[in-house]
């Protein structure tokens, strides 16, 4: 299926314009002449000021989205409708409330046939990678919003996905949980490297897990402005990485692209 | 909130709160009896609105028979055929206007052509006022339990409709994008993603369903049959025996919480994934 050495997601001149259903005059370009590409078993975060559409070029991405113009490859495959080797972390809550969180976990495997047993047996062992051995029978609502991140990553990660894409996974967790959050999720990629589009806005955050940052300019018709391989050594650990001088310099070249895109998109949103 | 310190110690632990509601519940109905029938009952009271002692006792009954003639209906079984009746349409058109309105609410949210389509018309099924459908469905189905059913059905079945129609409306697109991108089709997503988001609405309409099929029943009962607490109550009136009507009413009561209480208990087996109010437990 995958042509050697093609990446494993290539977004080509991505655009992506809206227009509301009433009338065909209100159009919206919310992505516009964007490239994006994801070597296999690269770590890229992409970063842009708030509202700049980086949910939408992850909506593309996984197929959600058909974009206006551009092409989507997958290991050099055109994109069909939903993108099957995708696994995608939501922003918001996307677990089913009425299944307990170990069903929650089943429920890829379920829809794709596999025997109950079976299912069952690797759900709780990915439960207990996320370190929530014992919890699976609870409710969403019973557990806390870093549990719930876990069994969303333990959801999505059981389908075994080459590529992984996270909408801001972490923005709703408190600082703590997220570092730990963020550690471990270094941890689980590092033992299984898979391809991962991590959406942020947060440039820390994006320096230290990634191989590479993408930095978008801000909203309507969004594109990379510009691009930072992050040299850092691995294996890294989120909280003492920040504080090595190599990082400085990295947070101050991107913060420094970032800057006008910023003071742009905050311009726009306060206009409106 | 706390008690003026005047009040005695006595009162404050006798008021009604949460531990003894049962009690000050139990309360206000032996008040409201013994109300109904202080002012009833002749010569308790000298007249002072009709000018005929015994005429409160004819318009209002009197307790004390009221619950006799209960006694009567229950102790010589009297009443059995007649609540069986009652009881079997009122289940009957519980479970099929519930069964009907969420095929339908289901088909119908998912299928935004047909639904704009038939939405008009739908508003008027709705907006029209259905007991007067009661006198046509004698003459189509009979007077015999179906045309009871059938009235109940309507009453039921847009109830239903409505709520699984708003229920699949309501169902939270990331979850069901989630469901997807996991690999669910369309009829996995049915089954897993739109019936039991709109369950917890059909949960919440089924006590005003389970109450508007047994008012369906007693009413298609009354406007014509020979079976049925609703016929006993016709007979009874009838007669100007308003202590059987008033029996007829408490039975008719009691039995529809019963019911309500049964659906309660099904909706606590079900809903056990939703948060209930003060509900604190996390880890």
């Amino acid at each position: 299926m995958a042509s050697v050495g093609a990446p494993a997601l290539a977004l080509e001149n991505i655009t992506v314009t809206f227009v509301a259903r009433d009338s065909n005059d209100t159009r919206y370009t919310a992505v516009k002449d964007a490239t994006l590409v994801v070597a296999p078993g690269e770590f890229v975060s992409v970063v842009g000021p708030t509202g700049c559409g980086k949910s939408t070029l992850l909506n593309v991405a996984v197929g959600l989205l058909e974009p206006s113009a551009g092409s989507v490859k997958v290991f050099g495959e055109p994109l069909d409708g939903l993108n099957r080797q995708a696994g995608y972390l939501f922003q918001t809550e996307a677990l089913m409330p009425w299944r307990t969180g170990l069903d929650n976990v089943t429920a890829g495997l379920e829809f794709r046939g596999v025997p109950r047993e079976e299912a069952v047996r690797r759900a709780q062992d990915w439960l207990a990678r996320v370190g929530l051995a014992g919890h699976g029978h609870r409710y969403p609502h019973q557990l806390s919003g870093g549990m719930r991140r876990r069994v969303a990553l333990a959801q999505t990660l059981i389908l075994d996905p080459q590529i992984i894409l996270m909408d801001e996974p972490f923005s709703a967790l408190d600082i703590q949980t997220r570092q730990l959050m963020e550690n471990e999720l270094l941890e689980l990629w590092s033992a299984d490297r898979k391809s991962v589009v991590f959406i942020t806005h947060d440039i820390e955050e994006a320096i230290s897990l990634s191989d590479r940052v993408v930095v978008l300019s801000a909203g309507p018709e969004t594109h990379p402005i510009g691009e930072f391989t992050i040299d850092l050594p691995r294996p890294r650990d989120v909280a003492e990485i920040r504080l090595t001088p190599r990082f400085i310099e990295l947070h101050t070249k991107i913060w420094h692209a970032m800057k006008d895109e910023v003071l742009k998109g905050y311009a726009r949103t306060r206009i409106q | 909130m706390r008690e003026p310190a005047s009040s005695s110690g006595l009162w404050a632990r006798a008021r009604p709160q949460h531990g003894n509601l049962y009690i000050w519940q139990i309360l206000m109905l032996v008040a409201f009896f013994v109300m109904w029938h202080v002012l009833t009952v002749p010569g308790i009271l000298p007249p002072f609105y009709f000018e005929d002692a015994s005429k409160a006792a004819f318009f209002f009954g009197e307790p004390l028979k009221v619950f006799a003639r209960i006694w009567e209906w229950f102790s010589t079984g009297d009443i059995y055929p007649h609540l069986w009746v009652t009881l079997w349409e009122t289940i009957l058109a519980f479970v099929i206007g519930t069964v009907s309105g969420l095929v339908i609410g289901l088909w119908l949210a998912l299928n935004p052509i047909a639904s704009a389509l038939c939405d008009p018309y739908i508003k008027a099924l709705n907006a029209m006022p259905r007991v007067i459908l009661a006198p046509i469905f004698s003459v189509w189905f009979g007077l015999d339990i179906a045309s009871k059913v059938a009235l109940g059905v309507t009453l039921v079945f847009f109830i239903v409709f409505f709520n699984v129609y708003q229920g699949v409306r309501e169902v939270s697109p990331t979850v069901l994008a989630n469901a997807r991108i996991l690999g669910a089709s369309r009829n996995q997503l049915l089954r897993h993603v739109y019936v039991p988001s709109a369950m917890s609405w059909v949960f919440a309409s089924l006590h005003n369903s389970v109450g508007l099929a047994f008012v369906g029943a007693v009413v298609g009962e009354y406007l014509g049959s020979s079976r049925g607490v609703g016929y006993l109550i016709l007979q009874a009136e009838g007669t100007f025996d308003i202590n059987t009507v008033f029996a007829g009413i408490l039975v008719l009561t009691a039995f529809a919480l019963v019911l309500d209480f049964m659906v309660t208990l099904t909706e606590k087996r079900l809903m056990v994934w939703q948060p209930r109010q003060g509900e604190t437990e996390r880890l």
